[in-house]
């Protein structure tokens, strides 16, 4: 049960981690460090559910007559590119955020809205 | 060339986007983007054309048949709801040339068309295709360029709703995506049509239950329905005035869309309404979400703040017409898609145009506007009006058809709360009229004028079609129930 599942409890646990610190911590950065680590968790969630038991990648070969399922490995290529997109544009927002109100942390920012 | 209808809708804006960087002169990229979308409206009006005389439309991706490859699949709803999407950037993008000339520093008005075509043909994308994936990367091609819309506004707290979005929105598209790979684990497919035919044989698993879990919330952060609507005051009130119509009037739509698509023909609808609570749990959602928003509308002192929770209150309409999950239901909540954008899209395209001409759209800055901008605030009246659901405007339309189909399902308690929602609604907009009309004006605004006509045409065109599609009803209700009839057709 543990053995055989051991990826998908690993994807739950990075999966939770990465979730609680996006809504615990009041630090922008450490914000988008969960968030990256909670989009991570789902990636090897693909990955692992492509996995085929002793299967190869899909080359045309002699000895290989068993693959691993290439679909979603590609499919997760393409969410690791947003994923460093999203990554990109929460740093530079937090950047500039960091220049408006010289201060990234929640409730810092949040005081001085409220002052406004 | 109209056998690829389906993809050149999408592909157009996409590719329109980076040539405009190419084009130095604001005022060119302005002129190329608005030829862009303009087309994109055309196509959108023919695929509508030709999926309401022949039939479903289907795009097969590079000449592969789906499920292996990508179908684009075109039915009634899709087909509204491009049109829509389309329409709807086309007028706002009118306007834009004018409006962020005040409200975004010089150097960024190309990259501004950039993002605003790229987030037009995202949305279009998610409407258009018919793969699962391929709605996440939309989707997610759309949120990005949002983000950055949205952080061009020029207070500093559009920074801070940006943020905010981001991490919400990424949330929610993440979600999605959980969702699409569990249902991808229990049907090796991506295709929508091919999921929904082997959805059914596996419905009563765990993982299929927990994939539809994941989707509906994922899908519900990014429509902003009540509680998971906190990013969406914030985003709409600090964007330029341009990118708030536009978004206003399109992105909550384009969710909507895909809570339909998913639960009426992915999951299918026993599956959706039969196995799980959602029906209680959405009306009441909707319901609370109605009385909460409105009456935070009330409060605000802030007009773009105070249109931006009636924009969640209106999605609390919809969701109650969605939750019932009759085709009646569905075409309420169909029409009420259409006649919101045309109410959102004239309503905050006004407020652009007075945030052009004071410079503000706090609520105390309003006095005496009904004098000096009287053309503006007719419109924002009649905007207002139609939001309320006065008769002789869109939003006495669909709340009719709204009332009509939920007393068909015998909730009467329902109706009356409708209702009663509607009545929060006239407190709102009366406070808007009040201080624009009733009170004098302040000290040393004798110079405002009315704003301009690159304003005016497109918040007419808007107010004008409120009047219209409140009056002649027949091509909005008949494309509403024909595609509202398509799901319940498909649906197994």
């Amino acid at each position: 049960m543990f053995i055989g599942l051991y990826n998908y409890w690993v994807v739950i646990v990075l999966m939770m981690v990465g979730f609680y610190i996006v809504i615990a911590h009041g630090n922008l950065i450490k914000k988008i460090v969960g968030l990256s680590i909670f989009q991570t968790s789902v990636f090897i969630f693909y990955i692992s559910m492509a996995k085929v038991d002793g299967g190869s990648a899909p080359i045309l070969a002699d000895e290989i007559n068993q693959y691993s399922n290439p679909l979603p490995q590609v499919l997760i290529l393409t969410a690791i590119v947003v994923g460093i997109a999203t990554t990109a544009l929460a740093l530079a927002l937090a950047v500039r955020i960091k220049e408006a109100y010289g201060s990234i942390e929640e409730d810092e920012i949040q005081k001085q809205d409220n002052l406004d | 060339m109209i056998v690829h209808l389906p993809i050149l809708q999408v592909i157009i804006p996409l590719m329109a986007a980076p040539l405009c960087l190419l084009l130095t002169r604001p005022r060119l990229a302005w002129l190329f983007s608005l030829i862009a979308s303009g087309l994109a409206f055309l196509i959108s009006g023919m695929l509508l054309q030709q999926v309401m005389t022949s039939g479903t439309i289907i795009y097969e991706m590079g000449g592969w048949e789906a499920p292996w490859g990508i179908e684009y699949r075109i039915d009634q709803l899709n087909a509204l709801l491009l049109l829509i999407i389309s329409a709807l950037s086309t007028i706002v993008l009118f306007a834009a040339e004018t409006s962020i000339h005040k409200e975004i520093p010089a150097d960024k008005h190309t990259l501004f068309y950039v993002l605003y075509l790229l987030s037009l043909a995202a949305m279009l994308g998610i409407v258009a295709t018919g793969d699962a994936f391929n709605v996440f990367v939309f989707l997610e091609i759309s949120s990005l360029s949002a983000y950055a819309l949205i952080a061009l506004g020029q207070d500093r707290r559009a920074l801070w709703a940006s943020y905010q979005y981001l991490i919400m929105g990424t949330i929610g598209a993440t979600f999605i995506l959980i969702g699409i790979g569990l249902m991808y684990q229990m049907t090796g497919t991506l295709n929508m049509y091919d999921l929904s035919i082997r959805l059914p044989e596996v419905a009563q698993t765990r993982t299929v239950f927990t994939a539809f879990a994941f989707v509906i919330v994922g899908i519900c952060l990014k429509l902003a329905m009540f509680p998971l609507h906190l990013w969406l005051p914030n985003a709409y009130a600090y964007a330029p005035s341009i990118v708030t119509a536009f978004f206003a009037a399109t992105a909550t739509k384009v969710a909507i869309y895909l809570l339909i698509r998913f639960t009426f023909s992915v999951f299918g609808l026993s599956f959706s309404f039969t196995h799980l609570p959602l029906q209680l749990l959405f009306v009441t959602l909707g319901l609370v979400g109605v009385f909460v928003a409105s009456t935070a509308a009330i409060y605000q002192t802030n007009v773009k703040h105070l249109f931006a929770y009636s924009s969640i209150a209106q999605i609390g309409y919809m969701i109650v017409g969605f939750s019932i999950s009759t085709a009646a239901g569905l075409t309420a909540t169909l029409l009420h898609l259409f006649n919101h954008a045309l109410m959102k899209g004239a309503l905050f395209l006004a407020l652009g145009a007075v945030m052009y001409r004071i410079g503000s759209t706090q609520l105390s800055n309003f006095q005496g506007l009904g004098r000096q901008m009287p053309v503006t605030m007719a419109a924002i009246v009649i905007g207002g009006l139609s939001l309320i659901g006065v008769p002789l405007t869109v939003g006495f339309v669909s709340k009719w058809y709204l009332v009509l189909a939920v007393i068909e399902n015998g909730w009467w308690p329902v109706a009356v709360l409708i209702l009663a929602g509607s009545l929060l609604a006239i407190v709102y907009v009366w406070r808007i009229v009040e201080v624009a009309y009733f009170k004098p004006a302040l000290a040393g605004t004798e110079t405002i004028q009315e704003a301009p006509l690159s304003f005016l045409i497109p918040v007419w065109t808007l107010v004008i079609a409120n009047i219209y599609f409140g009056i002649d009803t027949r091509l909005s209700v008949q494309v509403a129930q024909a595609a509202s009839q398509s799901l319940f057709g498909v649906s197994p």
